[in-house]
Parts: C-alpha cells; sequence; structure tokens
C-alpha cells in the first residue's frame, strides 16, 4: 500500500501547496528512502502571509480529510511521527476537533511561535525544536536531516487535504484561493489550478468594476499585477489580495508590507536585515535613488540566506516599476 | 576520502566533508568572507562568500556549502563582484568606523575588502549612531555601534557556557546585549573578542590608557611579562607565527623607560612547586579532590559564579604573576632596599581577565597589590609601535635575572596542559629526588580535552586537561556520573591555553595557536633545567626568605567567593 500511495500521488501529478510548486512525490519518495532511526511528518498550518485563510477554511471543513491524509504518510513513511504546526488561533480554534481525530495516532498539534518567518519550513523545525526562529542553512534539507536532525516530510495541509482525495479516487487537479481585498465576496473558493487569475476573479463574482491592481500569491510575497496582467494562473500561496486604485496610496502601502517585513524578517543575513531597511527609508523619505535601489533588490535576490528576503523582491519590484 | 573539484579552472583535491570555503583555502585559493571563522559553526550572515557553482542556480555562501566531486566553481564573476560589494557596502552602513583607535587598524579585514571591491563606505548614513557602548567589569568594552551583527560572539560566549551576550529586540531590528539575567555573568575571557571581524569589542582602556604606567616617573617601574607572550606578540610586527622574542621583548621594554624586566615564568615556577605540593597533599589527604588549576582567573570565576559548589576543588595557589608580583614588592624590594610603594608592577598578559583578577581584595600584602596594572599583548605592541621601537631589528638583551631565569616548566605554561605537565614533572621530581627529563607529551596539543595517567609511589595521579569551558563543562558532567573518574584537572578558559587568550593579537584560530604552543615547547627543550623545583632562585628563595608558613601563605595562596552577578 505504502508505494502505491507514492506512485498514485505522482499519477495524479500533485504539486506542493506551499508555494513552491515542487511534485510532492519526490518529497515523500526521498523522506521514505532516508536511512535513519526516526522520521517526521509535519503538516504546516501557519499560514502566515497577511490576508490568506485557506488553510483556516481546510481546516475547518475538511479536518477529516486532512488527518486521513497525514496519517496516510505515517503508514508509508516507517518509522515516523507527526505534527501539526498550527498558527495561535487556528490551534486554538481547531485544537479540539484535531485532537478528536488524531486520537490514536502518532501525530501531536503544535501551536506555533513567532510570526511570519515562522511558517518557513527550517525556522518552524527550530521553532518546534524550541531554539531561535531563524532559518537553517540549506542544505541539508529537511528531507535528509529535518526535526531533531531527522529526514522530515513537511507538507502544507492543504497537500494533505489532496493526498486524501488521491486516496478515495477523486482527486481533481483543483486548488483553494482566498480572496480578499476591496471585493464584495470574500472567501475561499476551490477551482481548478489552470484557471487564470482573471477567470478566478469572475468565478468567484469579484472581478471590480472600477480601476485596480491585485497582489496575487500572498499579502507579502505575491506579486503585483495591473488587470492587463491577469491572464496568468496564480505563483506562490494561494491568495488574490485586490486594491481599489482610487483608494490606494501606494507608497504608503508598501512602507507598510516594507515595515512588516522588518518586523518578521530574522536579522541574520546582511542584504534583508539592512536592505528591506534602506529601501524603507528611502520610500519613507520620499528619496528613491533608482541606482541604490536596483542594487539592493540585487542583493536581497540573489544573497539573501532564507526565501523570505527572496521573495519580499517580488512584491518591492512590482511596486516600483508599476505603481510608484 | 579525497575528491576532485574545479575551482576558477584550477582542478583541485580536497579531503571529502570539507565546505567549499575550507577546501579552496586549502587549496590557496582565497576567497572573501568575514563572519566566518574556523572555531565557529559557519553563520552565512555576511553573505560575501559568494561563489557559483555549476548546475545550480544562483549565488552560493560557500561558507555552508559542502565541497562536492566534480564540481565546478566560480570564486569570482562581474556578477559575484557586484554582490560583494552591495553587501559590503550594507555591512558598512551599520559599523561606524572608530580606525584609530580600533585593535583590528593594521589587520582590517572590513577596509581591506572595501578597497578590493571598490566599495564606497559611506554610502549610506550609518544606522548605528546611537547604540550604546558597554563595560563589562574592569576587562572588556562593547561598542555595539561597530556590531555588524554576525553573532559570532553569542556563539562563542554560549560555547564559554557563560550565556551572557544574548541577541534581542528592540524595534524592528536584533541588538547583541549583555544578559540582565542574574544568573548569568561574563566571566572576562575576552573570546567574544577574539571573535568578532570588526573589532567591536576591545579590553578596557585599550590604547587609551596604556602609557598611564610609564608616567609614574618617581618610582620603580618594573614590568613582567607572561610566558605565552613571547612567541605570539611577534604578529604584531608581521613576524612569522609562533616566532620567538623573549630577548627583543626586553629590550623594547627598556626602551619605553622600564627600569626591570621580569619573567613571569619564574613566578609559574613558584606556583608550580606549591601547586605539586598542594595536589600530594590533597592526594594523601583524599580531601578536595579532584583539584582543580587556578591560574586562569576567568576559569575561577566561571566556577565562583556558575559552580560556586566546587570552589574548595580549586588549588589555593596564587596565578603566577601574582606571586612574582608579591616577590618583587617584598623579597626583592628588600634586597635592593627599596620600598614597595614606590614599586610599580606591570604585567604583560595575554589576557583581558587578568585586568579583573589584580583588582581582587584578597590578593593584597599588608595593603599592597602585588600588582598594579595589567597591559594585554595588543597594549604592549601597541606601544611599542608608537614609540617607533623597531622590533624586528632591534638587538636581543637578556631579562632582569635579579629574580633569576625559569626552567622550562615555568614557559610551556602559555599552552593548554603546560600547567598540568609543569606539575607532574615536579611531582616526579620529588618522588626521585633527582632531575627528570620526562615530556608527558599525552597532555601536550590543541584537542580541547586531554587525559593521562602517572602512577607515582602507589598512587596513581589521574590527571584531565581542558582549554575552552565549553570542555571544562565536558569534564565536569563527567564527574557528575563519577567523583573519582580524575583527581587532579587543569581549566584554561580559551582554546589552547593562554596562547589563544583574549588579549592576544587577532585574528587567532586553531592553526596560529597551534604554532604559537609549539614555539613555547621548542623554548623548553632547549632548557637544561625544566623542573620548578630544580631552579636556583626557587631553592634561594625558599632558603632566604619563604621559610615559614604563614609567608608562604601570605605569598603564594589565595581564597575564593562565591560570585552574585558582576556585570549588570
Ligand atoms: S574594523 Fe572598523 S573601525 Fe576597525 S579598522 Fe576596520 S573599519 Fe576601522
Ligand atoms: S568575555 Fe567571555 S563571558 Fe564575557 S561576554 Fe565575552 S565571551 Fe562572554
Ligand atoms: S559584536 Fe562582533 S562578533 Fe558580535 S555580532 Fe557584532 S560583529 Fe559579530
Amino acid at each position: 500500500m505504502s508505494i502505491d500511495i507514492i506512485s498514485k500521488i505522482k499519477e495524479a501529478g500533485l504539486l506542493g501547496k506551499s508555494g513552491s510548486n515542487f511534485p510532492v512525490w519526490i518529497k515523500w519518495d526521498s523522506v521514505k528512502k532516508a536511512d535513519a532511526l526516526k522520521k517526521y511528518v509535519i503538516a504546516n498550518a501557519a499560514e502566515g502571509e497577511p490576508e490568506v485563510f485557506k488553510d483556516g477554511f481546510i481546516l475547518n471543513n475538511y479536518p477529516k480529510e486532512v488527518v486521513l491524509g497525514i496519517k496516510a504518510a505515517l503508514n508509508c513513511i516507517e518509522k515516523s511521527s507527526g505534527y501539526i504546526y498550527l498558527r495561535k488561533d487556528y490551534y486554538n480554534k481547531f485544537k479540539y476537533t484535531l485532537n478528536k481525530l488524531i486520537k490514536g495516532a502518532d501525530i501531536k498539534l503544535f501551536k506555533k511561535t513567532g510570526g511570519y518567518l515562522s511558517g518557513e519550513e527550517t525556522v518552524l523545525l527550530n521553532i518546534i525544536e524550541g531554539r531561535l526562529s531563524e532559518p537553517r542553512i540549506k542544505p541539508p534539507y529537511p528531507t535528509e536531516s529535518g526535526l531533531f536532525g531527522y529526514p522530515s516530510l513537511i507538507n502544507n495541509v492543504e497537500t494533505f487535504y489532496r493526498v486524501s482525495k488521491v486516496l478515495k479516487g477523486e482527486y481533481k487537479d483543483n486548488r483553494f484561493y482566498s480572496i480578499s481585498g476591496d471585493v464584495n465576496n470574500r472567501g475561499v473558493f476551490e477551482f481548478k489550478t489552470d484557471l487564470n487569475i482573471s477567470q478566478i476573479l469572475k468565478e468567484s463574482n469579484n472581478f471590480p468594476d472600477f480601476d485596480f491592481f491585485v497582489q496575487a500569491g500572498g499579502g507579502i510575497s505575491g506579486e503585483i499585477l495591473l488587470p492587463s496582467e491577469l491572464g496568468r494562473p496564480l505563483k506562490g500561496t494561494g491568495g488574490i489580495i485586490i486594491y481599489n486604485r482610487k483608494r490606494t496610496n501606494p507608497a504608503s502601502l508598501i512602507v507598510k508590507k516594507l515595515k512588516f517585513l522588518m518586523n518578521e524578517n530574522c536579522d541574520k543575513c546582511v542584504p534583508c536585515r539592512e536592505g528591506i531597511y534602506r529601501i524603507f527609508e528611502m520610500v519613507k523619505n520620499n528619496d528613491i535613488d533608482k541606482d541604490k535601489l536596483n542594487e539592493i533588490v540585487f542583493a536581497l535576490e540573489e544573497t539573501s540566506l532564507c526565501g523570505l528576503g527572496k521573495c519580499s523582491v517580488v512584491s518591492i519590484k512590482g511596486f516600483f516599476n508599476k505603481l510608484l | 576520502m579525497k575528491i576532485q573539484a574545479i575551482i576558477d579552472d584550477k582542478r583541485i583535491e580536497s579531503e571529502e566533508g570539507k565546505t567549499i570555503l575550507e577546501a579552496a583555502k586549502d587549496n590557496g585559493i582565497k576567497i572573501p568572507s568575514l563572519c566566518f571563522h574556523s572555531d565557529l559553526s559557519p553563520g552565512a550572515s555576511c553573505r560575501l562568500c559568494l561563489v557559483e557553482i555549476k548546475g545550480r542556480k544562483g549565488l552560493h555562501t560557500s561558507c555552508s556549502v559542502k565541497l562536492e566531486h566534480n564540481m565546478e566553481i566560480r570564486t569570482k564573476s562581474p556578477e559575484i563582484e557586484k554582490a560583494r560589494r552591495i553587501n559590503l557596502e550594507l555591512i558598512f552602513s551599520q559599523h561606524i568606523e572608530e580606525c584609530d583607535d580600533c585593535l583590528l587598524k593594521l589587520n582590517c579585514e572590513l577596509l581591506r575588502l572595501a578597497d578590493e571591491f571598490k566599495v564606497e563606505i559611506t554610502r549610506f548614513s550609518d544606522r548605528k549612531k546611537k547604540y550604546p557602548i558597554y563595560k563589562f567589569g574592569p576587562s572588556l568594552i562593547f561598542d555595539s555601534s561597530k556590531c555588524i551583527d554576525c553573532r559570532n560572539c553569542v556563539e562563542v560566549c554560549h560555547i564559554q557556557q557563560a550565556d551572557f551576550l544574548e541577541v534581542k529586540k528592540r524595534g524592528c531590528f536584533y541588538e547583541i546585549v549583555p544578559s540582565k539575567n542574574k544568573k548569568r555573568d561574563c566571566i572576562y575571557c575576552g573570546q567574544c573578542l577574539v571573535h568578532c571581524p570588526v573589532g567591536a569589542f576591545e579590553a578596557v582602556g585599550e590604547f587609551e590608557d596604556i602609557e598611564k604606567p610609564l608616567k609614574n616617573k618617581d618610582k620603580v617601574v618594573v614590568f613582567q611579562f607572561a610566558p605565552s607572550i613571547r612567541t605570539s606578540i611577534g604578529e604584531e610586527f608581521n613576524l612569522d607565527y609562533g616566532a620567538i622574542v623573549t630577548e627583543k621583548l626586553a629590550a623594547a621594554i627598556r626602551r619605553l623607560g622600564a627600569d626591570k624586566v621580569f619573567d613571569v615564568s619564574v613566578g609559574a615556577d613558584f606556583t608550580t612547586y606549591e601547586e605539586a605540593k598542594e595536589l600530594v597533599e590533597r592526594l594523601k589527604g583524599g580531601k578536595n579532590l579532584p583539584m582543580f588549576t587556578s591560574c586562569c582567573p576567568s576559569w575561577v570565576k566561571f566556577v565562583e559564579f556558575y559552580y560556586p559548589k566546587l570552589i574548595p576543588n580549586l588549588t589555593s595557589v596564587r596565578s603566577p604573576h601574582i606571586i612574582s608580583g608579591a616577590l618583587i614588592k617584598t623579597y626583592w624590594a628588600k634586597r635592593e632596599n627599596i620600598n614597595p610603594k614606590n614599586i610599580v608592577v606591570v604585567s604583560i598578559m595575554p589576557c583581558v581577565a587578568k585586568k579583573y583578577e589584580i583588582r581582587r581584595k584578597e590578593l593584597k600584602i599588608k595593603g599592597i597589590k602585588p600588582v598594579d596594572y595589567v597591559l594585554t599583548t595588543r597594549e604592549l605592541a601597541w606601544l611599542i609601535r608608537k614609540r617607533k621601537i623597531d622590533i624586528k631589528n632591534i638587538k636581543g638583551e637578556e631579562l632582569d635575572s635579579a629574580l633569576g631565569m625559569p626552567s622550562g616548566s615555568g614557559i610551556i605554561y602559555g599552552a593548554t596542559g603546560g600547567v598540568m605537565e609543569s606539575a607532574l614533572r615536579q611531582v616526579s621530581y620529588n618522588l626521585l629526588k633527582q632531575p627528570i627529563d620526562i615530556e608527558f607529551k599525552k597532555v601536550r596539543g590543541m584537542e580541547g580535552v586531554k587525559k593521562a595517567e602517572l602512577s607515582i609511589g602507589g598512587g596513581i595521579i589521574k590527571a584531565a586537561v581542558a582549554s575552552g569551558i565549553g570542555n571544562a563543562k565536558r569534564i565536569l558532567d563527567e564527574l557528575k556520573k563519577n567523583p573519582k573518574l580524575y583527581n587532579y584537572i587543569e581549566v584554561m578558559a580559551c582554546p589552547g591555553g593562554c596562547i589563544g587568550g583574549g588579549g592576544q593579537p587577532v585574528p587567532a584560530d586553531k592553526e596560529i595557536r597551534r604554532k604559537r604552543a609549539e614555539s613555547l615547547y621548542s623554548i623548553d627543550d632547549k632548557k637544561e633545567i625544566k623542573t620548578a623545583g630544580e631552579s636556583p632562585i626557587v631553592k634561594r628563595v625558599y632558603d632566604e626568605f619563604l621559610n615559614n608558613e604563614k609567608l608562604i601563605k601570605d605569598i603564594c595562596h589565595t581564597r575564593y567567593f562565591k560570585k552574585k552577578k558582576e556585570v549588570k
């Protein structure tokens, strides 16, 4: 049965739902094949991107399926124990239901501490281990040396939900989207993964009739798109935020986002700690030096230690190129 | 296993398991880096040691990626250079330059890199202008406005079991701060200073107060230097690592205006003599075992603060420069007919904790401090440079012999295992009643923990030697399980012993420490007298002066106290 599930996932073509789009079966397979005395399976429901709330929706509506998916991983990967890593409010809200569902299985609930960065997979490992909430240097990847140094499978809760669908033979190539901002019909919607953003907005009855822009893929790391650019599928985490152009001041919006990043980053590496601060300074003082900006963005993208710094440039670039 | 790779079109070979940075260095290829230190785990925070790896996207930090067989690596490219330049500019934006007064002035890697990558060092305004300066007791100053947040100091302070430096958030940024926790205190080891890439730590008084001792014109100014200085200070004058400069140093110190130059190694012989006696007594009585050495003031402070229950295990014998300082102000003063109050003793030490040690009140003899000033190796070098004395070419002179010459034992005190070896030589000498020429090789070398056993007169000395408090902690943990595992333990707080001390030239790493230590052993090799008790001056002083228990106790022994937090 165990080999079976991996090949079924492979056949289904399931891709990771954390924003990475990494083939799920490869991760499962490498943790399964790793030679170790102990292994871990971790369901990530940290959901730290502002204005993304589809993990909460899944936990609310499909907790059984999520737990089924985790149990499948535990079955498939010998000597493994499970964790569900939950954002604080999700922990408080769903612990009762989840505890009932995981009864008898080797799965623990873990209440996340810290902020945005705590959803990054190596930070998550440090937090469960009780260490500083900083990213780890990769390699080694968590699949080789993860929680307490043991091979660990970390998947988003949506991925485990999709796995349950594979198990039941009901798998469809769908994805959850949370849509928010200046919209009439805020909420979580399930559509096929190949729908483009414009279609998603239309199908969910959210396509604005005013001048707007969106941030697609997360309130911090998502890219900025103009109405003419919505013919592409969604990248990153499953969140779309709509901004009414007339009611939004892009400069103060990016200042807010940069401040968020400065607050939430771990300050460990130079480009992210100092670079984001200098961009913030320039925008705040309304004294933007394009050369400096481009060079800092280059350093952030090329040399940041973890995904937070690297991905921050997506929205920073968007703001400067399209809105300011 | 050996693996091959290509770095910048050059075929190289390396042991498997090394990082790209290390393998490159072994093959003579230097990759720029700031935060990397071979004593510590890679933090990969400065983002300068960037390389390109064929087949992998983007830039990678060579300090954190292991070399793999057949990897093809580039350490230079326009992209890499651009990234390094920008990151350097950002590093400068958080580092307030204080170059005139910086201990790295002469070998500042940061300025060298700025030059290499054509960095505009003032491109951004200084973010840390208002950051505070902290003082850690009488030993260290931490100027947090120079800090570039690599966190090396935090890691090394953790290795030292003090956990006194912490990362704390203030506003949007994390800062390095001294702990407010009542259960944590600085032990003044100075390892933070040694491992800081940008000179954010310095000794108290470093380069500002160094001329003070020489200003005592109407007094007799006596300099004495510690065993380890003679093989380390040369580095400050571009001599090879481990260069032996004993006589040149004596000449230079005389040029500075000192009236006498003595050798702390002589004091070390007295420490050995007393300590060997105490060890044999304790072994006989079976009390307060294992006995710990106490010549390292950081280790003593560590015991007094973190392990006060173990205070009785510390030998009561004073450290070498305290004993020789006391002998200068008593025995020698009397012989020369000088009022001890008119003598100023200046110890040149590899250590910042010694600045703390000389303030201990219980060391006073009839109200007089045995040592008045402690200058570090770096401070003495600065003074010598300032007075334009050319160490390289100065003609060597003998040290003053009024207090005699040290045995080989007194010299090797400067390296980890040296105190242990000296005591073992002395115990064997006492037993056999004849000069011995035994080398206790097992206690030599740069390993953090060393063990040896020696059978003597029906008993066994079970010895353990640790350098670095982390290694000492390993031994303490062993003892918790089996209190009888060892009966004599040497601990030095700094890696490699005093040759790796917080007052020594920076940079220092394992290789450099090894060279400094080897030179000490080479001096010992050439010494005819190798054992403390054989030394004529030791015999003479015990005959003429230290001939009653009370005096021996006053001059050579001390007490320790449970300590409350001192650095608040
Ligand atoms: S470390 Fe800083 S203050 Fe010291 S010499 Fe270098 S640039 Fe100047
Ligand atoms: S001197 Fe030693 S104990 Fe004190 S802060 Fe530095 S590393 Fe820590
Ligand atoms: S004080 Fe020095 S060693 Fe400590 S974090 Fe700052 S730069 Fe690094």
